[in-house]
């Protein structure tokens, strides 16, 4: 098996022949790593994960998941990925375990197999108690939970997740987040996912795509894409009135200075390294430091840099709208 | 992993297991079980006894046998028998035209991505849908015909138990067709609203453009000709040559080759037009 488990080439996706969700995106997922979509509602991450998982056909260009041509070979494909969806898929009048076979018997798995591995996944996603009560009682988290024992049924080699903790809490997030990290770590399963949360970004992902307006404008890990910003920004203020921006400019892995009213904006690199020098060397000319702040680069500012605008929620469908409302509102159940 | 591989697999996987899904829908709910039993009961009470059109016919004029009146329009001298059968098509067209509905709520709800991304075959996805329908309505024919009975239904001469086989027959074929064309009409749309008001728009019409209450012979000629390729109205008849009538094998046949005509055209349409639409 090849080292690239999805490979995308010039995919292209365009709905009705005029709105263009998908254009011409190339990428590769790794073996093994968690490579996450990160952009906007509406920026193609939904319909990007939609071709890879055969729903929809391409339009243009290709993609492969494990060597199977999407468009193709889409049998071969189905059969050993999983999807994690997100809209709640559970069926709210049936139980926990009567959701979880269903699922086994789309994908055809033997009844007494079907058993065995509902059971245990039901034990991962720690659902057990709950198996024999109708979905409807289950709370936003139980029901993430439930379609991750949905998707993990036919013991998938990549795992689609699509926003997978739309509406959730912080705590349930953060549950969330380490069965995602248990799946990699402990059955080495390459996961693609999308999101709109920076921070699950780069709580989870190894590399990050962030999309923007169905194209993907910088991939990298959130590391390196923090890194290429240029570094940490400092600010700080001096009792004195002069400019001292030259005498700062000249300390080692600073950047850029700028004034605005009365403090130093300062980009460094290694800012925590850097700005006691850059003290060090104010005090040497006599001046004082009397205040002084360091922030790190988040992808916020990486998604800044790269797109123009902050995360907005941009124009979507109807449909889609509808269909996060609802979600939204059966995970606060 | 490796035991999965696609050739252990039938093409139909999947088929029993979504058809029982939307099953469970209806006979795990108590509510929803007891209500389409009691449905039956309140339009046969309604429609069958309270418009009772024998009474209409006086009875002392001299030379007017109100039963003979009755069997010479009806086929049969009781309007109730004659309308309780015209129930089993009533249900038939009512069970599947909500099946669209289902396919709406699946996509709203994101299970029909769901299904789709599994290596269960379009064609199985929607002809569960089909498949459920078709034994809801069975069931509740069945359960019609007990309840008629109960009430006075009064079988045709030369009836046999054996031949509400061929009601169920005829009704298998019936909603196979039905459910397989709203089911394409309805697949498209996003929204409930719109398969509620195509629903509403052409079921009483279907209904009463058909010879389910009335026989079509009294109809003006162009509603009998509407009602001539209204396939609800071979179904009516077959049911009726069964159940309340002397049973006419010719006319029998006819109705059943007929209906079976639609199913097969309808169910061919309805799930190429399905398909085409899932694998988009």
């Amino acid at each position: 098996m090849s080292e690239e488990v999805i490979k995308a080439e010039g995919l292209t996706k365009v709905f009705n022949k005029h709105l263009t969700a998908v254009d011409h995106v190339d990428f590769s997922v790794k073996q093994g790593e968690i490579f996450g979509f990160l952009g906007p509602n509406g920026a193609g991450k939904t319909t990007t994960i939609n071709v890879l998982i055969t729903i929809l056909k391409p339009t243009e260009g290709k993609a492969s998941v494990l060597g199977f041509d999407v468009a193709k070979q889409n049998g071969n494909v189905r059969n050993v990925i999983g999807v994690v969806p997100q809209e709640y898929t559970a069926d709210e009048d049936l139980t926990g375990l009567e959701n979880v076979l269903l699922c086994a018997d789309m994908y055809g798995i033997p009844r007494r197999i079907a058993k065995e591995r509902t059971e245990e996944l039901l034990r991962l996603v720690e659902l057990t108690d709950f198996k024999d009560k109708k979905v409807q009682i289950f709370s936003g988290g139980m029901r993430r939970r439930l379609e991750l024992a949905c998707g993990l049924i036919n013991r998938p080699k990549v795992l689609f997740l699509d926003e997978p903790t739309l509406g959730l809490d912080v705590q349930t997030r953060a549950a969330t987040w380490n069965y995602i990290r248990k799946l990699k770590k402990e059955y080495g399963m390459t996961l693609f996912m999308t999101t709109h949360y920076l921070e699950e970004a780069d709580a989870l992902c190894d590399r990050v795509a962030i999309i923007d307006h169905g194209k993907i404008v910088v991939v990298g890990s959130p590391e390196e894409l923090k890194h290429g910003l240029g570094g940490d920004i400092i600010t700080l203020g001096i009792k004195e009135d002069d400019d001292v921006s030259e005498f700062i400019r000249k300390v080692e892995h600073v950047k850029d200075v700028k004034r605005e009213n009365g403090s130093y904006r300062i980009k460094a690199e290694y800012g925590e390294i850097t700005a006691p020098f850059i003290i060090e060397a104010l005090r040497k000319k006599g001046y004082t430091v009397t205040k002084l702040s360091l922030t790190e680069p988040t992808l916020n500012e990486v998604y800044l840099e790269y797109t123009g605008k902050s995360l907005r929620d941009a124009e979507e469908s109807r449909e889609a709208f509808a269909a996060q409302r609802m979600t939204m509102r059966r995970a606060r159940q | 992993m490796s035991e999965l591989n696609g050739n252990s697999k039938s093409k139909l996987h999947g088929l029993w297991a979504l058809t029982n899904r939307e099953l469970k829908k209806w006979y795990k709910a108590p509510v929803i079980f007891l209500l389409s039993i009691i449905q039956p009961i309140l339009w046969m009470g309604l429609l069958g006894k309270a418009m009772n059109i024998g009474a209409l016919i006086p009875t002392n004029i001299p030379g007017v046998n109100p039963e003979t009146v009755l069997k010479g329009t009806l086929g049969t001298s009781d309007y109730f028998s004659f309308m309780a059968v015209g129930m089993i098509s009533f249900t038939a067209l009512f069970t599947t035209m909500f099946s669209g509905m289902s396919v709406v709520w699946d996509r709203r709800l994101g299970f029909l991505n769901k299904a789709l991304s599994t290596p269960v075959s379009r064609a199985v996805i929607i002809f569960s849908k089909v498949l459920s329908a078709t034994l809801r309505s069975m069931f509740q024919a069945g359960l019609i015909i007990l309840i008629a009975v109960a009430f006075g239904l009064q079988f045709g001469v030369g009836f046999s138990p054996l031949y509400v086989l061929g009601v169920f027959a005829i009704m298998f074929l019936i909603c196979v067709g039905l459910s397989s064309i709203f089911i394409a009409i309805t697949i498209r749309s996003t929204r409930i609203e719109t398969p509620m008001a195509v629903v509403n728009l052409i079921n009483l019409p279907l209904m009463f453009a058909s010879n389910a209450f009335f026989p079509t012979k009294f109809m003006p000629d162009w509603l009998q000709t509407i009602a001539k390729v209204n396939p609800l109205t071979y179904t009516t008849d077959a049911v009726r040559q069964l159940l309340i009538f002397s049973t006419d094998w010719t006319q029998l046949a006819l109705d059943f080759t007929y209906v079976g005509m639609f199913a097969i055209v309808a169910a061919t349409i309805g799930i190429v037009l399905s398909w085409r639409y899932l694998s988009k």
